[in-house]
């Protein structure tokens, strides 16, 4: 039991951690691709991390011991979050009746932190940044939560491997499968907003003013950099993941070929990121909300599909 | 149970002595600080030993009154309101010394201590009353020194505006606890509370539409609120702490109590209360995001707060109509669990906040920034505040909003019944603490981040050891139920049973059994943040914090040029303008080279100012409008007054 436990926990933490910053490799490589041009290497973030990690600090005078918080809190949040949630066919570690709602509010705390890192600077970008921020995640919850009730009434328990069980294969092949298409659509919105992709965001952008997530960390540098960046690409791998198990519900049984369907299934989702990114424009921002509460009403239509 | 009487006398007059020592000597209010510690250490022990010995204690005692005994009565439904209320007027009371000093305050120091130990007396009493009168009597003591504690500073013309509204607020709801306990003891027969489970439901509706009125205008349901946000606003900060952390909780007690007394529930009680804190949490959280004055946002969160305690008692409630134990249990013990957090950490809140403003001397947010350079120590405690009303872990406003959560997914296994609306209260608790976790990055950060906005903010100080060490146990206490939630879960599970009247502790069991997970969670998230923290403080250590904030090439930037409350909150803001009708002026900038201009918002509230005084203005208006017209002083008219009057009533005799 306890072993188990532990081979589960060590292949869980080696997964995301070796496999993590990969994602965003696969996404400048797509984006290259369609741009024309050869780009940088896929292995390039593990560089920029690895070169990062080995500078030195600077701080603004203004900061306070908060600045520092942000970075730690949204490292660990990811790496705690990554142990509720199962990775493909390999059941998530910690699991109970519920685990669910700590996932998310996890990812509220890394929120507040990040958000208040930012106002620690004093600077009005980076206040920008956080109001941004904490406007469009609050409107993109209700949109998780629809979703999670459209998965915990297809199963039978309220603990994300219960709702990501097996079964899921029976239900796309039941009426539930228009249900589960629509809340799969909802949640890639979600997580193209959470992770700061186009057309809600740009990463790559250079102005500041049309930042979100960028401009927040404008003042951190060295290993706190590092450590967002890294807590970045663990984030987009842990809600990638609960995409990759909706959308490729299969199971073999066996350890290794369970982890490549999901490491496939991750690069597939990275890959299509590439390809929205290169394909569509930035929204307007007043636009954002608006698009998140069509996801909500979207994913309202799903629950009531299958309520009925 | 000797003790509870004697830790409700020592509080009610731990004032009394003051009234005797000179207005500017400390005696007083020394006195007054050791009487009521005494006092609540005193009910705490009476409570504990309840607790451990498992039965309920009574005290039946003869007296003059008609229609029952004087009769005192402890369980663990009223433990559960009792405990934090001995803890947040233990720590207020310490913190009062310091933060309203006699010698700083001669002319009102003696009477805030009068009614703040007669409040806390009389709600000690009326929670533990089981008898009608002997309840409405502390509930009209607690009402009536609400009033003196929130009018402190009466020659404020707003404190009394405010005041003059709590007033009238507190006793249209008393007229209806009247009324309510008339009809009661017409239905058991006598003024003593009857026995849990047993009135019939024929004739209950009047009863509890009654006791919604009565005890959710005390709680500060949308839309009775009215009162709360200018009341909590003009009170002290450690009289705000006790009003909102527990006297708003009497409301909540009512409702529970009342509802423990049916033998059965119809659907619609649970349904109504889902739906009012619903309304409550959203609208309240959307119109504290609006404001910028410290105390009133933090009062308008006391509504929000309520709207989820409310949405864990209608859960509970439809898990009763529809025999559901689990969501019984679930939504009760979200209910009861977040009258603890919330008392813990809205005094918490209010204590820190009044700290920032005995600083600064005002209570706009807009005038603070850069505090937690300056007051260290208030500053990690407002965080840790802001954290667990944000309802995040690992502290304890997540565990309470957990349960509602679990309780909310209970109607998906029942899904043919009509219970699958109450799902929707999931979706709701979501967009809730979304909505406060924007609010709070906004006023820690605007309020303690950044650089001063004013001259006050810049040579602010550091609140004194006494009013720090009370907002460090307050803390403390959140950190425990967050860490270590199990421990409280014999005295809820006591609370299910005498609430629902079901024994079958050992089925709820698997039902609680996660929060062991979770505490685990809390514990997990705790090392590893603090093993993080640590490796990068040791790294970043001995760098020089010794350049300006990048300004994007900009050279000279301003503090004024940091966000504000309005504009943080501006983008929500607007989302909900449906509800709030927030106020603009100016910030338009004319031409190519605009002259200075002004930008100014104003979010008045959504019933009080927008629908009740324009209301109230309207009958005043038609009243002078009829009085012309029918006072005109022409004789005539009086003479057909009289003629009219007669012919009215002998037709009506003559019927």
């Amino acid at each position: 039991m306890i072993g188990r436990l532990a081979l589960s926990l060590i292949s869980h933490l080696i997964l995301l951690l070796l496999f993590a910053p990969l994602l965003q490799g696969v996404i400048t490589k797509t984006k290259s691709i369609f741009g024309g041009r050869i780009g940088p290497p896929l292995l390039q973030p593990y560089y920029d991390l690895a070169r990062l990690f080995r500078k030195e600090f600077i701080f603004s005078r203004t900061t306070t011991w908060v600045f520092l918080a942000g970075p730690v809190v949204g490292l660990v949040v990811p790496l705690l979050a990554a142990l509720l949630i199962p990775f493909g066919g390999l059941p998530a570690p910690i699991s109970f009746e519920g685990d669910l709602i700590l996932f998310i509010y996890l990812f509220g705390l890394s929120r507040f932190f990040t958000a208040v890192a930012a106002l620690d600077t004093g600077s009005s970008f980076e206040g920008m940044g956080a109001v941004r921020e904490v406007t469009f995640s609050c409107l993109a919850e209700p949109t998780v939560l629809f979703a999670l009730l459209v998965l915990a009434r297809l199963s039978d328990g309220l603990s994300l491997n219960a709702l990501l069980g097996p079964h899921l294969l029976d239900a796309w092949h039941s009426e539930a499968g228009a249900s589960l298409g629509l809340i799969l659509v909802c949640l890639f919105v979600v997580l193209l907003v959470e992770n700061s992709r186009i057309p809600f965001d740009d990463p790559d952008t250079h102005l500041e003013l049309t930042m979100i997530h960028e401009v927040m960390v404008l003042d951190h540098s060295g290993p706190a950099l590092g450590m967002i960046l890294y807590g970045a690409a663990l984030k987009m791998m842990v809600l990638g993941a609960l995409l990759v198990r909706l959308a490729l519900p299969w199971q073999t049984g066996w350890w290794l070929s369970d982890a490549l369907l999901f490491l496939g299934g991750l690069s597939g989702m990275a890959v299509l990121i590439g390809v929205v990114e290169s394909t569509m424009a930035r929204l307007l921002l007043p636009r954002v909300p608006q698009v998140l509460i069509g996801t909500s009403l979207l994913a309202v239509f799903a629950l009531v599909l299958v309520l009925r | 149970m000797i003790w509870l009487v004697g830790g409700i006398l020592l509080t009610t007059l731990s004032g009394v002595p003051g009234l005797f020592f000179q207005r500017d000597s400390h005696g007083g209010e020394r006195i007054a600080c050791l009487l009521t510690l005494t006092g609540t250490a005193c009910g705490l022990f009476a409570v504990a030993t309840t607790l451990i010995s498992g039965k309920d204690a009574d005290l039946e005692l003869p007296w003059a009154m008609p229609g029952g005994t004087l009769a005192l009565h402890l369980d663990p439904i009223a433990a559960t309101f009792l405990l934090p209320l001995f803890l947040i007027v233990a720590t207020g009371v310490v913190y009062g010394l310091r933060y309203w000093p006699q010698h700083e305050n001669p002319t009102n120091g003696r009477k805030l201590r009068l009614f703040y130990g007669l409040i806390s007396g009389a709600m000690i009493l009326l929670l533990s009353a089981s008898n009608g009168i002997l309840f409405l009597m502390g509930w009209e003591v607690m009402a009536i020194a609400g009033f003196f504690l929130i009018t402190t500073e009466e020659h404020k013309e707003e404190v009394r505006r405010a005041g003059y509204i709590y007033l009238i607020a507190t006793h249209a709801g008393t007229l209806a606890l009247f009324a309510l306990f008339a009809l009661l003891s017409q239905a058991s027969g006598a003024l003593m509370f009857p026995v849990a489970h047993t009135l019939p439901t024929a004739g209950s509706t009047l009863i509890f539409l009654l006791g919604l009125f009565g005890f959710g205008m005390k709680a500060g349901l949308m839309p009775l609120h009215i009162w709360l946000p200018g009341a909590h606003a003009a009170a002290p900060s450690h009289a705000s702490a006790l009003l909102s952390g527990v006297m708003i909780k009497t409301g909540i007690y009512g409702l529970v109590r009342l509802t423990s007394l049916f033998a059965e529930i119809p659907a619609w009680w649970g349904w109504t209360l889902l739906l009012l804190g619903m309304i409550s949490g959203i609208m309240g959280v959307a119109l504290a995001l609006a404001q910028h004055d410290i105390k009133r946002l933090l009062a308008y969160h006391s509504v929000e707060n309520i709207g989820i305690i409310a949405i864990g008692l209608g859960l509970a409630l439809l898990g009763r109509s529809y025999h559901l134990p689990e969501l019984v249990a679930l939504g009760l013990a979200g209910c009861l669990l977040h009258v603890i957090n919330h008392g813990l950490f809205k005094s918490l809140l209010f204590l820190s906040a009044g700290s920032v403003i005995h600083a600064v001397g005002s209570r706009e947010i807009d005038h603070f920034g850069g505090l937690l350079k300056r007051q260290p120590w208030t500053g990690a405690l407002f965080l840790g505040g802001a954290v667990a009303i944000s309802a995040l872990p690992p502290f304890n406003g997540f565990i309470s909003e957990w349960l509602i959560y679990l309780g909310a997914f209970q109607p998906l296994k029942h899904p043919a019944s009509a219970l699958g609306m109450a799902v929707l209260a999931a979706p709701a608790l979501a967009l809730i603490g979304g909505l406060a976790l924007a609010c709070f990055v906004k006023v820690f950060g605007v309020t303690f981040l950044g650089e001063p906005r004013s001259k006050a903010a810049a040579h602010a100080h550091e609140a004194p050891k006494a009013m720090i060490a009370p907002m460090a146990l307050l803390l403390a206490a959140c950190a425990w139920i967050g860490l270590l939630p199990t421990t409280l879960l014999p005295l809820l599970n006591g609370a299910i049973a005498g609430w629902s009247g079901t024994t079958g502790s050992a089925q709820l069991a698997g039902t609680f059994a996660p929060l062991g997970w979770v505490s685990l969670a809390g514990w997990l998230l705790l090392t590893l943040l603090i093993v993080t923290g640590f490796r990068l403080h040791r790294r970043s250590r001995k760098v020089p914090r010794d350049v300006a904030t990048w300004g994007c090439g900009y050279r000279f930037p301003t503090s004024r040029m940091q966000y504000t409350a309005s504009s943080f909150a501006d983008s929500l803001v607007r989302q909900f303008n449906f509800g709030l009708w927030s106020k603009r002026h100016g910030g338009k900038v004319p031409g190519l080279f605009p002259p200075a201009a002004q930008f100014s918002s104003h979010t008045p509230d959504a019933v009080l100012d927008r629908v009740l005084f324009p209301a109230f203005r309207g009958t005043a208006r038609l009243c002078r409008y009829l009085r012309a017209r029918i006072q005109n002083g022409e004789t005539a008219c009086y003479l057909l007054y009289v003629v009219l009057t007669v012919i009215a009533l002998m037709t009506f005799l003559t019927l």
